[in-house]
């Protein structure tokens, strides 16, 4: 790892509208004037943040604002869509994510990410975990795949539930233990930075619970960027929230502070329900 | 002004009658449609069956033949070196005359001697030359009756028919019948129509030279087109981005899946046979004829199976770091298995079908032997169907159904075999 307090961060650019601070004292992920164009339309506006370790941020703001397109960015998905453009800068640790020698495969086993729908792997519970290790190999043998399968299901609170049917099908699991599934499958690779793009959007409130307990023990190892359209959900797992409206990032800060004091005109219409 | 509560449900219900009506009429035309075409294929295979299944039956006749060393042997001298050249007509015929007697002439002796198919000489001249030690003992041997004494048995060939009009004479439907009742003459399993290739003679003629070269055909057929098909529709679907040209390559092989199957057949002709040199009938030069033919089919149906996978499982796949190739072979390949097996299945049944590309590059040429290897001339079970249809003989007529009962019997283990690997890839999770 490379010594974050003497990488050195970049400057917000003047131009940056953001109400709020954007910057953290040690930012695992540092967001430069980031755009990104579908063909000509600009999804989204100069959007600069830092993303800290240890810490759950979450995005909210109404549909359509472009959270979806910049958690994208983070892990270089937006790549697989045709005419899907990004510019500015977005640095891990110090080095450049849409740097040409990135290698995506890297980047993508440090940034893992969890879906709004669960897709588990058409394979056993066993195999959509261990896939990841396997195609890193990061298991020298069975007997230590055996062990990141337990400890990552263990982790993602699923252990007790499949113990004994870990050749079924992950998709014989309901929708709530999919979900888990999934998040298990994401951090058996050990990543640095969780991304999580609406996970409970498809669960119902005990299984959505259950992923908020989850979301909190897991940020003791990781950096977690979720997305959500529950402000409740914001407000219980996150330290810090930014908002978002129309591409721009309105206002950022600690999520206690901009659910009971927002600053911007926007955010407070926004969490107040006035709007979206 | 607003309906009330009631008016509304009047008219709910009126509007219910006419949907219930207009489902069951629409019902009627379906079940309509489908008995139309469930009768025209019991039709087909009624009529096909009923004419090909006599042609698995075939008219045997048991001779006592003495293997006299005064007809192998003239000079009195034995040598085996003899027994390559030997009359062995003159056994059969001195067999038949053992068995009527009263025959004279020789008019009568010729008549009588076509009631055997002219491949008795040949089963009697390899059983001696086998086995020289059978000279001078009496044997009692199975042969291959004339194909017109096996119609006569079949009820084809009637005595009512006046004479002139039929190709058996009385004097030889009475021996026919003389040998029938002492038991001499039987139809029995036609084994011949499954072992051997063509032959000018009905009674010799089988279909086994034409499976073989089906089976050769469509090996070569299936073995270049599945491949080539299958990194086609991948490359096209989850790799290429989609720029000008990358669409005309598209609208070009749908072209191609609707142009004429000849037309292959000419492109075969010009560029095997003319330019690369490739023999002629052979099934090599016919199964990359046929394998462009079905490449089209098999990468529109890949194309559409790999569509059908759901992108959550391509996402899920980029999103823990798989890369491209790895996302394709271990996730989509499979889930799209099934429907590129289907459509394999489909183009190669339609390859087991086609004749007339075939025609072009010489496969219709009449061949005996059994082909051996690639290379050597063949022809296919259609293009046999064909060339059988076209002869005048009348046992033709059921060889030619017979052998559209074993396409048939081809195609049905085809598709078989199609819903087994495919019920075997489609594990439904
Ligand atoms: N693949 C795409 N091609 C073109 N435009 C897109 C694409 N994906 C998203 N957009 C556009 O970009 C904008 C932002 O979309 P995005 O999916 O990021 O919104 P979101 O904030 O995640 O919305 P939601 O809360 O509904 O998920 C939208 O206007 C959307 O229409
Ligand atoms: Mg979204």
């Amino acid at each position: 790892m490379t010594d974050i307090a003497n990488s050195t961060v970049p400057p917000v650019p003047p131009e940056c509208k953001t109400t709020g601070v954007v910057t953290v004292p040690q930012p695992l992920i540092t967001a430069r004037g980031v755009n990104v164009f579908y063909g000509d339309k600009r999804a989204l506006k100069d959007v600069s943040i830092d993303i800290a370790n240890n810490q759950v941020l979450a995005m909210i703001g109404p549909s359509g604002c472009g959270k979806s397109t910049f958690l994208r960015c983070f892990n270089r998905m937006n790549d697989t869509i045709d005419g899907a453009r990004v510019t500015g800068s977005l640095q891990l640790e110090g080095q450049d994510i849409y740097e040409k020698r990135q290698d995506v495969v890297q980047l993508r086993a440090r940034i893992g990410m969890v879906f709004q729908k669960p897709n588990p792997f058409p394979k056993s519970i066993y195999d959509n975990v261990a896939y990841g290790p396997r195609i890193h190999g990061l298991a020298a043998d069975r007997i230590e795949l055996d062990e990141i399968v337990q400890t990552s299901l263990k982790r993602a609170g699923l252990w007790e539930e499949v113990k004994d049917r870990l050749a079924a099908p992950g998709t014989s699991l309901s929708g709530g233990q999919q979900q888990r599934l999934c998040i298990a499958r994401t951090i058996a690779v050990n990543p640095e930075v969780i991304l999580m793009d609406e996970p409970c959007s498809a669960l119902d409130p005990i299984a959505t619970a259950r992923i908020e307990d989850l979301i909190d023990e897991l940020r003791a190892s990781y950096a977690i960027i979720i997305v959500t359209h529950s402000m409740q959900q914001a407000a219980r797992v996150s330290q810090r929230t930014a908002y978002f409206h129309l591409g721009d990032l309105i206002e950022v800060g600690e999520t206690d502070r901009i659910f009971t004091n927002p600053r911007h005109k926007l955010t407070e219409d926004y969490i107040t329900g006035r709007f979206g | 002004m607003s309906k009330t509560v009631a008016q509304t449900r009047a008219l709910v219900e009126k509007s219910l009658r006419r949907r219930r009506l207009a489902e069951l009429r629409f019902q009627a035309y379906g079940i309509a449609a489908v008995s139309i075409g469930v009768l025209f294929v019991i039709l087909l295979f009624g009529s096909i069956i009923a004419k090909g299944a006599p042609a698995f039956r075939q008219a045997y006749v048991t001779l006592d033949v003495f293997i006299d060393p005064e007809v192998l042997y003239p000079d009195g001298t034995v040598d085996t070196e003899l027994l390559a050249t030997a009359d062995y007509v003159a056994l059969v015929r001195g067999s038949l005359k053992q068995r009527f007697m009263d025959v004279e002439g020789r008019a009568a002796t010729r008549q009588l001697v076509e009631l055997v198919s002219g491949s008795a000489v040949q089963d009697l001249q390899a059983l001696v030359q086998a086995d020289p030690k059978r000279v001078g003992t009496h044997q009692m041997l199975t042969f291959l009756a004339d194909d017109k004494v096996d119609q006569y048995l079949k009820g084809n060939i009637t005595r009512s028919t006046p004479e002139v009009d039929r190709s058996l004479s009385d004097q030889q439907l009475d021996w026919v019948d003389a040998l029938k009742a002492s038991k001499a003459l039987e139809l029995r399993f036609n084994k011949v129509f499954f072992t051997h290739g063509d032959s000018r003679e009905p009674e010799q003629a089988g279909v086994w030279g034409a499976v073989v070269g089906s089976l050769y055909t469509l090996g070569v057929t299936l073995l270049l087109s599945f491949p080539v098909a299958v990194a086609t529709a991948i490359y096209l679907e989850e790799f290429a981005r989609r720029n000008r040209w990358t669409d005309l390559i598209e609208v070009n092989i749908n072209n191609l899946a609707a142009v004429p199957s000849i037309v292959y057949g000419l492109l075969g002709l010009a560029m095997f046979l003319n330019f690369f040199g490739m023999p002629r009938s052979a099934p090599l030069v016919g199964g990359l004829v046929l394998a462009l033919l079905t490449l089209p089919t098999i990468i529109i149906a890949s194309r559409a199976a790999l569509k059908g996978v759901p992108p959550s499982i391509r996402e899920a796949a980029i999103g823990m770091g798989a890369s491209p190739i790895q996302t394709v072979l271990h996730h989509v390949l499979p889930l799209a298995m099934p429907g590129m097996l289907t459509g394999t299945i489909i183009g190669m049944a339609r390859a087991l079908g086609e004749t007339a590309p075939l025609l072009m590059i010489g496969m219709v040429a009449f061949i005996v032997d059994v082909p051996g290897s690639l290379s050597s001339p063949a022809t296919v079970l259609p293009v046999q169907v064909f060339l059988w249809a076209d002869s005048p003989e009348r046992a033709f007529v059921e060889r030619t159904s017979g052998a559209i009962l074993v396409l048939l019997a081809f195609l049905v283990l085809m598709n078989a075999t199609a819903v087994i690997l495919r019920n075997r890839f489609e594990r439904r999770w």
